[in-house]
């Protein structure tokens, strides 16, 4: 089911993919199940708090991201469910 | 994580303090130093162990004090909060909170927190105060911190959380000497009195977070510099072309390692078994004890024990890469490719370490989170070709393939066959994950999210206690499960007694079992003495060389023959296909059996497992018998 939703949220509200290296953006929120959301924060994407494109797997999947003084890899399935303010 | 720990289940001595145990807890995020400063505390005073009923780890160790006096320190997984969310953070919580079966509540927590990354880290805090536990803040990685020009005032951080902090770095081990002061006085502690500022609602985490942010601003906390080093060598190692390059360098390397680099070693390793051999049988008269020893337990753990250096070696790499930090890397290079199969990045290293042994393959995938995911990894493991096929494979390929060049010197008919029976194993692996992916293991939404901690130095400390660690498991299997295995071999293959001497290897009781199997391995080309090889190899699979060796050398008809010839004298070339490929696909392997079951916490999954290797082997050694009969 979540997988269908992919290419709407791309089209939908600009998500972490839009990101490009370097780049920096405001998280908004998290449309994820409520242990995923909850892990995401612990891991410091925190809705308010700045995210970083940093660098990514060869082919550009999974990509990491500058968080809160730390650096976590994502993938483009997960990143495009944290959206940007 | 901690994938270099034996499957066996520790239990420890009492304390040589006299009263009640005393128990004092570490608890930290993961990457913040807890398994440095662990090993720092209990050096080698420590152990592996279980809690009842789940698969999570701790570790156990007594910390020395002095005048005789030692208490006991228990490392926990590491976890961002304690809600019970995974395994990990349940135990956590649950030992914290006195409730864990087994372990009595701690008389205290040593909180170890990042000092570089404080306003995050100091989120675990919150709920570990709330606890009421006397609790000491160890702020680690000191030098890190001043190196990058952070700063943190630990005497006002202490006043805030009204518990005592110090700022130390574990790895180098500069302040260790104020957390010794905490655990000597851990019975007397008091409680700590609550923070200056108002613990948050625990399970809201931004909340958490905020307050973590307000109690390191009040701290004149100055956030170090961002890691230079990480970025650059990450400009490296994730760099578009060079990164993919540099990870085919260290799979070939591990590879390497693994065949190779072991050699000399593993040789040495023989040739003293041999020799410290053919001493015991020169020195000992000639009675039946003399052959339990020589011939039963000599040459079977012997077989065993040679392939101590590979193992160690590639968890010497495996330290080395995880330790380092480029193991996250690795498997963050490696996730689309894993993707593609169902897995997922963290299955890579797992995979690429059961080439050498399925069982520190499967210990390793204590990383992956998802449960279905390192289940599916576990499953697969198996069918890598490990070491331990190696010998069988050398010699039936040895016995049966003629040496013709196919591509210059180095690529030979028998070079390629081995090669095939690696692809086997691997195609075996992959349709075995794609089904098991798509059916009873499909992943559930839990996202993949990998943490990248910062590059650091190994450290020779804990890099020499994994391996002593490994050393001390693998040798414990050798000398317990392949030693009964070899000596219950050599009695059934000696009685029922004869006039007083050993029987003829067919009527033995061995020979009896043989039998009996036979019908049933028939149509694989298979006669009853590989039947009781079959048999042997269930305890390991490279029994099987010993076995045969040691029925052969019985036996009247090959006795004078070397094991390549006998084995030709009693194999068709469609039966050695089939030996080949029932030992690529079956799950000959008792330890692996063993922890499997352990790893995921009962017998479900490996009877499982086993039926299904078992099969797959069977189908397909038939087929392969089949076909080759045709030509040969």
């Amino acid at each position: 089911m979540q997988m269908r939703f992919n290419k709407d949220a791309e089209a939908g509200p600009r998500n972490l993919t839009a990101l490009k290296k370097g780049e920096s953006g405001i998280l908004e929120r998290i449309d994820l199940a409520e242990d995923a959301a909850q892990r995401l924060m612990e891991l410091g994407f925190l809705p308010g708090h700045s995210v970083t494109r940093a660098h990514s797997a060869p082919g550009g999947d999974p990509r990491v991201f500058r968080v809160d003084g730390s650096e976590v890899a994502l993938r483009r399935e997960t990143a495009v469910h944290l959206i940007l303010r | 994580m901690n994938d270099c720990h034996g499957p066996a289940v520790a239990t420890l001595p009492p304390p040589e303090t006299s009263g009640k145990q005393h128990v004092v807890a570490i608890v930290g995020p993961p990457n913040s130093g807890k398994s440095t400063l662990f090993n720092r505390l209990t050096g080698l005073r420590q152990k592996v162990a279980n809690f009842p009923g789940v698969t999570v780890e701790h570790r156990m160790g007594r910390a020395k004090l002095g005048h005789l006096r030692e208490i006991f320190v228990v490392d926990l997984p590491g976890v961002y909060s304690l809600q019970p969310r995974t395994e990990d953070e349940r135990v956590t919580h649950d030992v914290l909170a006195g409730t864990m079966k087994g372990l009595p509540k701690p008389d205290a927590v040593m909180l170890i927190l990042d000092s570089t990354n404080l306003s995050r880290h100091l989120s675990l805090a919150a709920p570990i105060l709330s606890l009421g536990l006397p609790t000491l803040v160890i702020l680690n990685m000191a030098d890190d911190l001043h190196g990058r020009g952070g700063e943190v005032d630990a005497k006002e951080l202490a006043k805030q959380l009204n518990t005592p902090v110090v700022l130390i770095s574990a790895s180098k081990g500069t302040g260790v000497e104020k957390v010794f002061e905490f655990l000597n006085a851990a019975p007397q502690h008091l409680p700590p009195k609550p923070p200056l500022l108002q613990l948050p609602v625990l399970q809201d985490v931004p909340k958490v977070r905020d307050w973590a942010a307000n109690m390191s601003r009040r701290t004149n906390f100055r956030a170090p510099a961002p890691p230079l080093w990480t970025r650059r060598l990450d400009g490296i190692f994730l760099h578009p072309v060079v990164g993919p390059l540099i990870f085919l360098l260290v799979v070939i390397g591990v590879f390497q390692t693994i065949f190779a680099g072991a050699r000399p070693l593993m040789d040495a390793v023989a040739a003293a078994i041999q020799t410290s051999g053919k001493w015991i049988e020169a020195t000992m008269p000639n009675t039946p004890l003399r052959s339990l020893i020589v011939d039963g337990v000599w040459s079977g753990v012997g077989s065993v024990i040679v392939f101590l250096p590979q193992i160690l070696l590639l968890f010497l790499f495996i330290g080395v890469l995880e330790d380092s930090g480029y193991l996250a890397r690795a498997a963050l290079i490696a996730d689309r490719t894993m993707a593609r199969i169902g897995l997922q990045g963290k299955s890579f290293i797992p995979l690429l370490s059961a080439y050498a042994c399925a069982v520190p393959a499967i210990m390793a995938t204590r990383t992956i989170e998802n449960k279905r995911d390192r289940i599916a990894t576990i499953l697969i493991a198996p069918f890598m070709t490990c070491s331990a096929r190696l010998p069988v494979y050398t010699l039936v390929i040895a016995a049966f393939i003629p040496e013709k060049p196919l591509l210059g010197l180095f690529f030979g008919t028998r070079a390629a066959a081995l090669l095939g029976l690696y692809v086997l194993g691997f195609l075996a692996a992959i349709i075995t994950a794609r089904l098991l992916k798509s059916t009873v293991l499909k992943s559930t939404r839990a996202p993949f999210i990998l943490e990248m901690p910062p590059y650091r130095w190994p450290t020779m400390t804990s890099l020499a206690l994994r391996l002593i660690d490994r050393s001390k498991v693998f040798l414990r299997r050798a000398g317990t499960v392949i030693l009964a295995v070899a000596i219950v071999l050599w009695v059934l293959a000696n009685l029922p007694l004869h006039d007083g001497k050993a029987p003829p290897i067919g009527d033995s009781i061995a020979g009896m079992v043989g039998h009996f199997v036979e019908p049933a391995i028939r149509p694989l080309g298979f006669n009853w003495k590989i039947g009781i090889g079959l048999i042997t190899s269930l305890a390991a699979r490279e029994v099987i060389v010993g076995t045969l060796g040691t029925i052969y050398g019985i036996e009247g008809t090959t006795e004078s023959m070397g094991l390549q010839a006998a084995l030709r004298h009693d194999l068709t070339p469609g039966g050695a296909a089939a030996l080949l490929v029932f030992f690529a696909f079956a799950m000959q392997c008792m330890s692996t059996v063993a922890v499997v079951r352990r790893e995921t916490a009962g017998w479900r999954w490996p009877i499982i497992q086993f039926a299904y290797m078992t099969v797959f082997a069977y189908v397909f050694a038939f087929l392969a018998n089949r076909i080759v009969s045709l030509w040969f």
